[in-house]
């Protein structure tokens, strides 16, 4: 029997409201260093390594707006589902385009997909994210499909 | 790195990654991450029942890139790009980033890529599709 009802399923498809996010070459800098990176071009912050996006999807909420576990609030997008526990499943980019300093993304968030399995401690439920990157201009730079898993 | 001279089966050199807490701090700081699992360890032991404080998913999936980038040495570009972390890593962990060519032609190539422990364990695995070109 499932466990997605057809109140959740017609969730797939909402959209949040698309936010903007600056690419600052010391930003880009200081990720280089952080993670460790050999690359002259993000070192210099001339361009920005792929998964940098990832700090993008972070929100700046005020200190006391933060969770317990030192977290900000969950995207707005997790549906209310059966299954409590969240885990993270993965991240798949497509790249259209070189993420350069200067840069003003627009993000689109979309729960693009939820689907269910039979996992060997019982049921998951997989939620889809899709995140378009896209200058002001609409021209698309990376799309992320995160999936995030419920058991 | 000729394209000529890519076939299936070569493999990347590999490269270990250790993170100790410095970096581990910079890291979360950069990407403005605030979760206490990265920087709190009594928290992380009492509350989330870790032994350690965790190395964070994307930093592994972010390794994983930069083998691909070294080498590729600027003869070509990601294409796409998708990891999944399979197993937690802890900050004193010991990992080791290896990749290998699954799939090549004139334009691009294919690698599976993969992030092991010190104990042979894999934490992140992570497919590429690159691109053969000259770097703007």
């Amino acid at each position: 029997m499932s466990i997605l009802t057809d109140e959740i399923r017609a969730l797939i498809g909402t959209e949040v409201a698309p936010f903007e996010f600056e690419i600052s070459r010391n930003d880009i800098r200081k990720y280089a260093v952080a993670t460790g990176q050999r690359q002259r071009r993000y070192l210099d912050g001339d361009e920005a390594p792929l998964l940098f996006l990832f700090s993008a999807m972070m929100p700046v909420v005020p200190l006391n707006e933060l969770l317990p576990d030192g977290r900000q609030p969950d995207s707005p997008l997790i549906p209310e589902l059966p299954l409590k526990r969240i885990m993270a499943g993965g991240s798949e980019y497509r790249v259209h385009g070189r993420i350069l300093p200067g840069q003003v993304l627009v993000c689109r968030q979309k729960l693009a997909n939820l689907y269910e399995k039979q996992g060997s401690a019982g049921p998951l439920i997989f939620m889809v994210f899709e995140n378009r990157f896209e200058t002001r201009d609409g021209e698309p730079v990376v799309t992320e499909y995160l999936t995030r898993i419920a058991r | 790195m000729p394209t000529s001279m890519v076939a299936v089966g070569d493999t990347l050199k590999t490269r270990r990654f250790e993170a100790d807490s410095v970096q581990l701090f910079l890291y979360n700081a950069a990407i403005w991450n605030p979760h206490r699992i990265h920087y709190d360890l009594p928290y992380t032991r009492e509350t989330e029942g870790h032994p350690q404080l965790l190395i964070d998913g994307p930093l592994q999936g972010d390794w994983l890139t930069q083998i691909v980038e070294e080498w590729l040495n600027g003869r070509g570009v990601l294409e796409s790009f998708e990891y999944s972390n399979r197993l937690a890593a802890y900050l004193g962990d010991v990992l080791t980033g290896a990749g290998e060519v699954v799939e090549c032609d004139d334009h691009g190539a294919t690698l599976n890529l993969t992030l092991n422990n010190q104990n042979d364990k894999t934490t992140t695995v992570a497919t590429a599709r690159v691109r053969f070109q000259a770097r703007a």
